[in-house]
């Protein structure tokens, strides 16, 4: 399966140029752009792994593709992406978010029901890989 | 006119003019804390507008038809409220804009069905006036620090979602009555697996013969976290939980958070004090909660007479749902394209200035409250990508109905049109392009790729709701005033 979190999970992977392009338009909006990375890819996840912290004064889009493929080198079976922060008052949030990084095989997500009451359903997504411990979970 | 009489002449028994009782008070300076409003006014032939005027400020706060001696046992200067300047509307004659100041004590605190009962309670039928509509509202910060607001809000529902930097996108599972409970599921199940962020229950799915609400509330469940497992992705399905008492409501809203919905929704014909309550509810039970404007256009649509839809903007801010139903411009449905801005802007932006070609009569700060998210639905499809964008921005659904379902592929390829649509134009919008022009051309390439967006293209290239519009803006690029 292809999880499709992230702004453009539905396109073709981006190119470095694309992405690029992408980390230009969040600098011209004031934002800081923030690499964060995961093996625990479950939909309510929202805390990953922070590549060091987002780039506050960072200006040069290059730079920052620089520190992506420096946390693609280290992480490389890891899901990463790239959330741009806009510090605006009554915003204060991430947005745009989209991935940079997939494992090369994703094996997605185990869905657990418990019979309850009634008809009722209690429903559990459990990612697969998170069955081994975490740096271990995807492999190549 | 602005001779103040004396208490003896004043309270006289008997009938005297709105305008003298001193309900018309063309010096008066509106206060910071003042509610204001300003009305549309068709008066009767032979009316005067000015007394007009003064009836609807009369009307809508303290007077009667008669003088009333008691008014001397309070501090009546206050509570009446003041008519305190009149436009002729621009190129409309017989019509009139009537501002109008109400001080704050007049109305209870975080109460959108007091306000209401006051501003909009018995003036519309009042027989001196033909035609009367509601136009504008400007709501003091004091008064709403007193409304809880959104819920959820935009910033705080996309990070529950974990979705940014793009519309989101919903359909309405179609045909809207009819299918049973399995039936509703898949359809559900397509679409949010296809690629869309939301499915929804039309405004009329309550608990029907075909279908009772358990049936579609277990069936949507296991659609949702079935789609939500196969993709990775929140995802979720407005449950509407409108029914017959608030009892029912709670029932059913207690039934979806136990089950793990995100969302729920309501109709706007289920009342203000309904909406108020479900938003308390939903703030306290982390759901989002969305409102169907359904009925509204029987009383916004016109335009000499009823309710502008930029009023109820307002009051469901205030009311404190997360999303509305707002117009699309370029589907099915009434929108023009400066007042469906004004209506975004209104429940979007944290303070909005006055700006008549946008039908904003006033300047409003919205002291903190969160923002809803506005909902783009009817006759939209994927070939207006660049249109949708266009005009509605970023922060919106896009509801995609029989532009999902109707896809001649199925309906999870009439979703993957739908987000490939989308995710390819804000690239696009984000590499610097010209979208807006560029949009078709931008379409047509990423259909090369995506077979199911050629198919979407092909199928409703051609479809266009081109209708003039009847609730338009009247204004001129500055208005005097001539009272």
């Amino acid at each position: 399966m292809r999880i499709t979190q992230g702004t453009f999970s539905f396109l073709p992977d981006l190119t470095d140029e694309q992405i690029e392009k992408q980390i230009e338009y969040c600098l011209g909006r004031d934002c800081s752009i923030g690499i964060e990375y995961t093996d625990d890819p479950h939909p309510r996840n929202m805390l990953w792994d922070m590549w060091n912290l987002p780039m506050f004064d960072v200006a040069d889009p290059k730079a920052i593709l620089h520190e992506v493929n420096a946390c693609r080198k280290a992480f490389p079976n890891h899901y990463i992406k790239i959330n741009a922060n806009d510090a605006t008052r009554g915003r204060e949030t991430v947005v745009l978010s989209f991935l940079v990084n997939r494992p090369p095989h994703e094996p997605g997500f185990r869905l657990n029901r418990q019979e309850a009451a009634g008809r009722a359903i209690r429903y559990t997504t459990h990612p697969y890989a998170a069955d081994r411990p975490a740096g271990e979970r995807y492999r190549e | 006119m602005n001779h103040k009489p004396n208490g003896t002449e004043r309270y006289r028994a008997g009938v005297i003019p709105y305008a003298k009782m001193g309900y018309w008070e063309p010096d008066y300076i509106p206060k910071d804390t003042d509610v204001l409003a300003v009305f549309r006014v068709t008066p009767q032939d032979g009316v005067d507008p000015v007394e007009a005027a003064a009836a609807v400020a009369g009307e809508s706060s303290t007077a009667t038809w008669t003088v009333v001696w008691t008014d001397r046992l309070t501090a009546c200067d206050v509570y009446r409220a003041k008519a305190y300047r009149l436009d002729p509307v621009p190129n409309t004659p017989g019509q009139y804009f009537a501002y109008i100041a109400y001080d704050l004590d007049l109305f209870e605190e975080g109460s959108i069905p007091n306000l209401t009962a006051s501003i909009i309670g018995n003036v519309f039928g009042f027989k001196a006036i033909r035609a009367l509509r509601l136009e504008d509202m400007r709501i003091p910060v004091a008064y709403l620090k007193t409304f809880q607001g959104p819920a959820t809000g935009i910033v705080v529902e996309r990070e529950r979602l974990d979705k940014y930097g793009r519309p989101l996108l919903g359909a309405t599972v179609k045909p809207k009555l009819g299918l049973s409970g399995r039936n509703y599921g898949r359809v559900v199940y397509e679409a949010l697996r296809g690629g869309l962020d939301f499915t929804k229950d039309d405004e009329n799915i309550n608990s029907q013969p075909f279908m009772r609400w358990r049936e579609r509330f277990l069936c949507c469940m296991e659609a949702v976290n079935r789609a939500s497992a196969a993709t990775g992705e929140v995802k979720g399905h407005y449950l509407n939980v409108t029914a017959a008492t608030m009892e029912d409501m709670y029932e059913r809203a207690e039934c979806a958070r136990e089950l793990g919905s995100a969302i729920i929704m309501i109709d706007l014909v289920a009342g203000y004090t309904a909406i108020q309550s479900m938003a308390k509810w939903a703030r306290k039970n982390d759901m989002i909660l969305h409102l169907h404007r359904a009925g509204n256009s029987s009383y916004a649509r016109q335009k000499n007479h009823g309710i502008n839809f930029r009023v109820i903007c307002k009051w469901m801010r205030m009311a404190g749902v997360d999303h509305l139903h707002a117009g699309t411009v370029v589907g099915k449905l009434e929108g023009d394209p400066l007042t469906v801005k004004g209506f975004y802007d209104t429940l979007r932006e944290p303070r909005t200035p006055a700006r008549l070609e946008n039908g904003l009569f006033f300047d409003q700060d919205w002291a903190s409250l969160r923002m809803v998210m506005p909902v783009a639905s009817g006759g939209i499809h994927a070939g207006q990508t660049h249109q949708l964008l266009h005009y509605l921005g970023e922060d919106v659904v896009l509801q995609f109905g029989g532009g999902t379902i109707g896809h001649p592929q199925g309906i999870q390829a009439g979703a993957t049109a739908n987000r490939v649509a989308v995710e390819a134009m804000i690239q696009a919008r984000n590499e610097g392009r010209d979208f807006l022009k560029e949009g078709p051309e931008i379409l047509e390439r990423t259909a090369r790729w995506c077979s199911p967006l050629r198919a979407a293209l092909d199928t409703w290239k051609d479809v266009t709701f081109d209708y003039a519009s009847t609730d338009t803006v009247d204004y001129v690029a500055v208005a005097t005033s001539t009272y």
